[in-house]
């Protein structure tokens, strides 16, 4: 490839490098903590036989989310791109919706659901067995993780060129054997994308797993984490921690490598033919129904039945107060996150080598720190270099930005894999600068990736703690904290209204990105 | 093509304007409290407190152990004025880093030696009992263990829940060490895991797990039954004390400290206030704590606890160190 030889640009390169540093931060600080410990005794605590079933734990765990989110995604992308399904629109929001959904609150819902004293119980008069352990832990994880898997796989399924599968499919090959061999493969990046975040989620999960009595190496970590003062072992844990993110990333490496997806040649897009579903959208329908109802159903039913049993009513100027907080950090964290994750992802996929693969790697970290870590990190930094940042909101709009930098990266990256590089030479060569060039041709072609992106950084920063607790502003409150704050303390009726606030507005902001991609194309 | 310009000039725009609407000048901030007691518990009083005095507080509301390693971080430029934490292991942690100032004697006065520790620089503001949770249907009043050693018994094989990460049950195990001694606590936290207790994840888990019949009986604080039934009357659970003087019914409380780098007056005023009868009325009443000063209230709810907790020195419960070494090393965190 003649593009690779070039040297990326340096309107790129400089803002990626800036990045890059702003989420090693946190490393650096660990790796100063850590190096103040006692070798003996944190070698005592690294080296145990338990961290081997907790590891071993872990593995399992992941492993198996991975496989069942796969197992709902890939399906429910294929039904909403590629089918002929009515109401796809409809489908597709819905399908996202439990991303709006914290995920304490999904697995309390789970949890309530069964026994003699459950919803079921008191609905229908039916006790079902208990959903805890293993099993509970991977059906709540996964439920408010699919849709990761599913706006990767969606976006990457948009994104492909029909026209090479029109040329399989005008040589005789059948459908199934044009999506065993051209489809599937082509969604390589995008699959992967989904791997990778739900992996690092799963690795770096609490809330869930504690709540079902599965203990992670994560959870683990978090224990020493937060019963602890000290700092000293817990920067170990947590660099133990980017150790296996390390791991997993150089997997995804080797696996990434090589992949160029973009369209080639000058033939436009072209409309995909849908494959008719005719009587097999029931069976579709059911499957859908039995999602939405576990991952949606169950925990909102959940919510509202909470807040029948409030006394007091609801406190509306704290609720609206409260509510704007959380969107003033939220929405413009979405916005630079995006913003932050073009330059990255570019540099990596249009000028392959070892430094710029590295840069966008590190993104990634940013993520798999744990967040309580992350966060001392900053308030560590600023004290002492820029005491003016510290508990104000831009700081805590960055400190999300840097976190939740792998959610935009992933539909960024395989958005650009599939935008023809040609496109912008041609522009070049038309006399545009090359920033202008870029701008006018790459970017549009990645308006569905950064919609995505700012979108699943939205709501994962509405539901976002311990960064929120450490960094706002004193007298900042979230409804997440709140939420937490009211259920901690079994005052479930008074978390319920702060609950409903997060799924409207999360809801309402999903819609709107998606009406916004629906009207555009 | 000119639309995607645009875009970008739009949000180039807004991002510049959001920059500098996070750059207004703070709110002018009186009082800082830093708490790791939640907004739940507290908000109603220190709006109060408010009202009452017009002093302006501003809260930051957090987990005790994440606000107080955070102090530590921020040292001596900390904006803190406050640290109220819903236990006194973050207290201890504050003050061993030389952040808390000694408190005037009116304020350490006001409660008795067994709810301040030592050099005056921190005091309890309510108190909170371990309980002995359990299922009425499924356990028998004759039953029920008459101390929290008795655990161990094989009467209760498989049927307890406990929460061994929970900060409540961690000072619990603090005070059986100072009770016991070490070698006898890690008999019998040996001696339950393996009489089949069940992990859960914190003192709400433990009633909802009852509830659920996943478990019989499982040691807890005092007051989220009575929320729990404050909401829900016919919840299936009921809660008891051990015998009088039982360290199973020991007491924890939650405390507040003047950071030394705070010299606002109206941090020392806010203390009075919290310690005020009116105010620890209101938490008995309507959050189901216990009073640290001596209060006439008719129909305690927490009376029989009152009676028959054990005398311990809550100074002494304030390093975690040797409780989480020992927790690790049977295996339960």
């Amino acid at each position: 490839m003649s593009v690779s030889k070039k040297r990326p640009p340096l309107y790129f390169v400089i803002p990626a490098v800036f990045i890059a540093a702003g989420v090693l931060l946190p490393l650096v600080y660990l790796v100063l903590r850590a190096s103040e410990a006692d070798w003996e005794v944190s070698s005592n605590l690294i080296f145990r036989e338990r961290n081997l079933i907790l590891l071993m734990n872990t593995i399992k765990l992941t492993l198996g989310v991975l496989f069942t989110t796969s197992l709902i995604a890939g399906p429910l992308a294929w039904l909403t791109v590629r089918t002929d399904i009515p109401h796809k629109k409809w489908i597709t929001l819905i399908s996202v919706m439990p991303l709006a959904i914290p995920g304490y609150i999904l697995a309390y819902a789970l949890l309530g659901m069964g026994g003699a004293n459950g919803t079921f119980y008191h609905l229908f008069g039916l006790e079902i067995p208990r959903l805890s352990g293993y099993w509970g832990s991977l059906v709540s994880i996964s439920l408010y993780t699919y849709p990761y898997m599913y706006l990767n796989l969606r976006s990457g399924l948009l994104g492909l060129d029909p026209s090479v599968e029109e040329a399989a499919r005008s040589l005789g090959n059948p459908s199934w054997r044009v999506y065993g061999r051209i489809v599937i493969p082509q969604l390589r990046p995008a699959f992967l994308s989904g791997i990778l975040i739900i992996g690092l989620y799963v690795l770096g999960d609490f809330g869930a797993v504690s709540l079902m009595r599965f203990e992670t190496f994560s959870y683990a970590l978090f224990l020493q984490y937060s019963a602890s003062y000290d700092r000293i072992y817990a920067a170990w844990l947590a660099l133990m921690l980017l150790g296996l993110t390390a791991t997993i990333l150089v997997m995804e490496y080797r696996l990434l490598k090589g992949l160029l997806y973009h369209r080639a040649g000058t033939g436009s897009a072209r409309k995909i033919r849908l494959s008719k579903l005719g009587n097999l959208k029931y069976p579709a329908y059911g499957g859908l129904a039995l999602l939405l109802f576990f991952a949606i159903v169950i925990p909102v039913t959940t919510i509202f039945f909470w807040s029948t049993r409030s006394v007091l009513g609801v406190n509306w100027a704290d609720l609206t107060s409260t509510l704007w907080m959380s969107i003033s950090a939220s929405a413009p964290a979405a916005i630079l996150t995006s913003i932050m994750a073009v330059p990255l992802a570019y540099i990596s996929i249009r000028f392959p080598s070892k430094t710029s693969r590295g840069l966008e790697r590190i993104a990634y970290f940013g993520y798999a720190t744990p967040p309580l870590a992350l966060a001392l990190a900053f308030v560590f930094f600023s004290l002492n270099s820029a005491p003016f940042l510290y508990q104000t909101l831009t700081l805590l709009i960055v400190a999300y930005s840097l976190h939740f930098l792998a959610e935009a990266m992933g539909p960024v990256r395989s958005a650009l894999y599939q935008a023809p590089p040609r496109l912008e030479e041609a522009a070049r060569s038309l006399g545009h600068p090359p920033l202008a060039a870029f701008m006018r041709s790459t970017f549009p072609l990645l308006r569905n990736g950064i919609v995505a992106g700012a979108a699943l950084v939205f709501l994962s920063c509405m539901k976002e703690l311990p960064i929120t607790i450490l960094l706002s502003p004193i007298g900042f409150e979230t409804l997440a904290l709140n939420v937490w704050s009211y259920s901690n303390e079994a005052m479930f009726a008074e978390a319920a209204p702060f609950a409903i606030a997060i799924l409207l507005f999360s809801s309402l902001f999903v819609g709107i990105l998606f009406s916004r991609e629906w009207t555009r194309s | 093509m000119n639309k995607s310009v645009l875009v970008s000039i739009l949000v180039i725009i807004v991002a510049v304007g959001a920059y500098f609407m996070m750059q207004q000048e703070p709110q002018p901030r009186d009082l800082v409290v830093y708490s790791g007691r939640s907004k739940a518990l507290v908000d109603a009083a220190v709006e109060k407190f408010k009202t009452d005095t017009g002093i302006n507080v501003e809260v930051k509301y957090g987990g005790s152990t994440q606000l107080a390693v955070a102090l530590i971080e921020e040292g001596a430029q900390s904006p803190a004025d406050l640290f109220w934490s819903q236990d006194a292991g973050a207290l201890g942690a504050v003050n061993k880093a030389g952040l808390l100032k000694q408190l005037p004697d009116n304020i350490i006065n006001t409660v008795p030696e067994t709810f301040r520790n030592a050099s005056g620089s921190w005091v309890a503001t309510t108190g909170r009992a371990r309980v002995l949770a359990y299922s009425p249907e499924r356990l028998s009043t004759e039953d029920l263990p008459a101390s929290v050693t008795d655990l161990t018994n094989e009467k209760y094989r498989n049927r307890i829940a406990w929460a061994p990460t929970n900060a409540s049950f961690q000072s619990f195990v603090s005070a059986l060490i100072l009770e016991f001694g070490v070698d006898a606590t890690r008999e019998w936290l040996i001696g339950v895991r393996d009489n089949g207790a069940k992990n859960f994840a914190n003192n709400n888990a433990i009633l909802q797990g009852i509830a659920a019949g996943e478990a019989d009986l499982g040691i807890t604080n005092h007051y989220y039954l009575l929320r729990t039934r404050s909401e829900n009357p016919a919840f299936p659970v009921d809660q008891t004390v051990f015998a009088a003087g039982d360290i199973g019914n020991m007491v924890n409380v939650a405390g507040i400290g003047q950071l030394s780098s705070s010299d606002n007056p109206a941090a020392q005023q806010f203390i009075e206030f919290l310690l005020s009868e009116d105010t620890q009325r209101w938490f008995t009443e309507q959050v189901f704590e216990y009073p640290v000063i001596n209060l006439d209230v008719a129909d305690l709810p927490t009376q029989q606890i009152l009676e028959t907790a054990p005398t311990l020195n809550l100074e002494e419960l304030d390093d975690l160190d040797q409780t989480l070494q020992l927790l690790r090393e049977v295996g339960l965190l």
